[in-house]
């Protein structure tokens, strides 16, 4: 999803910069009050960051014969809400942008908008959706990371068709191309997301059952019977 | 092995088996250059959309070679990965020795209110 230096239009460039600052300034804020006011919960926000961290240097072999990685932007977003997640996920946009040559400065505001801001909140929502309709928390989990992933190739591709419109066949004609390059290529590794932040998660229950319920990831007494399942095939 | 950890070692195998597939049934043979990065792939497709399009900026740093590359993202992988154990590693020995914590102060429990009453009581 990483569009290269140079390679959007300086409008387009712009254009994104200035989509994705509110978020991320929005998530700078947030961050810091979740720190100020959960010093305790300070160890986690790093590992969540750590995941985008680790999955986002992962680059694994698709159906479609080419190469690809997750984000590991779901689980964060399912943590600590996606605004936190604008920041984590620009940091580590920065860090690949800065030493690997891999997507780019000029190309960082929308970088940002996809897998920062996007992501996050499309796993979020598919998340809290999920959890509504009393669908099990890990099973809810999964198809929220699976959201997260996919949903930042999409908007990569839309991104892309907007600024390199098909001689042909115009915007759609340049979506197809891009969408078969990284959404088709990025099922598989989005599945593969949605099973690693399950397995996190699995060991986050067993682990930090106190900062989980704090969080609202897992729900005490008045809901008791629906986070017992998942809980359950933990503990034991 | 507890079934807890079955679950987990299954997910593992799955996430394993879903990056081996592809290279097994050889998905990549169709292509001039099998498994190359979609990122890539999309600067092509960008140059045959507008063959005119000359990026207007280029990376402040670029790795010399492929080896340093690798290294840089294997150095952003281990990052994130020591992070993580450091995480589930001090939560566990936390919760050991809370654990400990507590059967030292039932057995001192024991011994305080064990003078007056039967033993088997706990």
């Amino acid at each position: 999803m990483h569009i290269a230096e140079g390679f959007l239009p300086p409008v387009h460039a712009v254009a994104w910069g200035v989509a994705s600052a509110p978020f991320v300034v929005h998530g700078a804020r947030s961050l810091i009050r979740e720190v100020r006011e959960h010093p305790e919960s300070t160890l986690l926000l790093g590992a969540s960051g750590a995941f985008t961290f680790v999955l986002s240097a992962l680059k694994l072999p698709s159906v479609t014969g080419s190469c690809s990685h997750p984000t590991g932007t779901g689980l964060g977003a399912i943590l600590f809400r996606p605004p936190v997640m604008a920041v984590l996920g620009t940091i580590t946009l920065l860090f690949q942008a800065l030493l690997l040559a891999h997507g780019g400065l000029t190309t960082l505001g929308a970088n940002v908008f996809s897998m920062a801001v996007v992501g996050p909140w499309a796993g979020y929502g598919v998340y809290r959706l999920l959890r509504r309709y009393g669908v099990p928390l890990m099973v809810a989990v999964f198809f929220g990371a699976f959201a997260a992933d996919l949903s930042t190739y999409c908007v990569t591709s839309v991104q892309l068709a907007l600024a390199f419109p098909d001689p042909a066949g115009g915007f759609l004609g340049a979506l197809g191309k891009f969408g078969s390059i990284f959404a088709v290529t990025q099922i598989p590794l989005a599945v593969s997301e949605g099973l690693l932040t399950v397995l996190v998660m699995r060991m986050l229950v067993q682990s930090s059952r106190g900062e989980l319920t704090r969080l609202g990831v897992l729900v005490t007494s008045v809901a008791g019977r629906k986070t017992a399942d998942p809980a359950e095939a933990v503990t034991r | 092995m507890s079934r807890n950890a079955k679950i987990n070692t299954l997910l593992l195998a799955l996430v394993a088996a879903l990056a081996v597939i592809p290279l097994v049934f050889g998905l990549g043979d169709h292509k001039e250059e099998p498994f190359a990065g979609a990122d890539a792939e999309a600067e092509t497709a960008i140059t045959e959309i507008d063959p005119d399009y000359e990026p207007w900026f280029s990376p402040l740093y670029e790795p010399p070679s492929g080896e340093i590359e690798s290294a840089l993202f294997a150095l952003q992988a281990a990052l994130g990965a020591g992070v993580i154990a450091y995480y589930f590693g001090l939560r566990r020995g936390r919760r050991q020795g809370e654990t400990r914590a507590l059967e030292r102060l039932r057995a001192e429990g024991d011994l305080g209110d064990g003078a007056g009453s039967p033993r088997p009581r706990i």
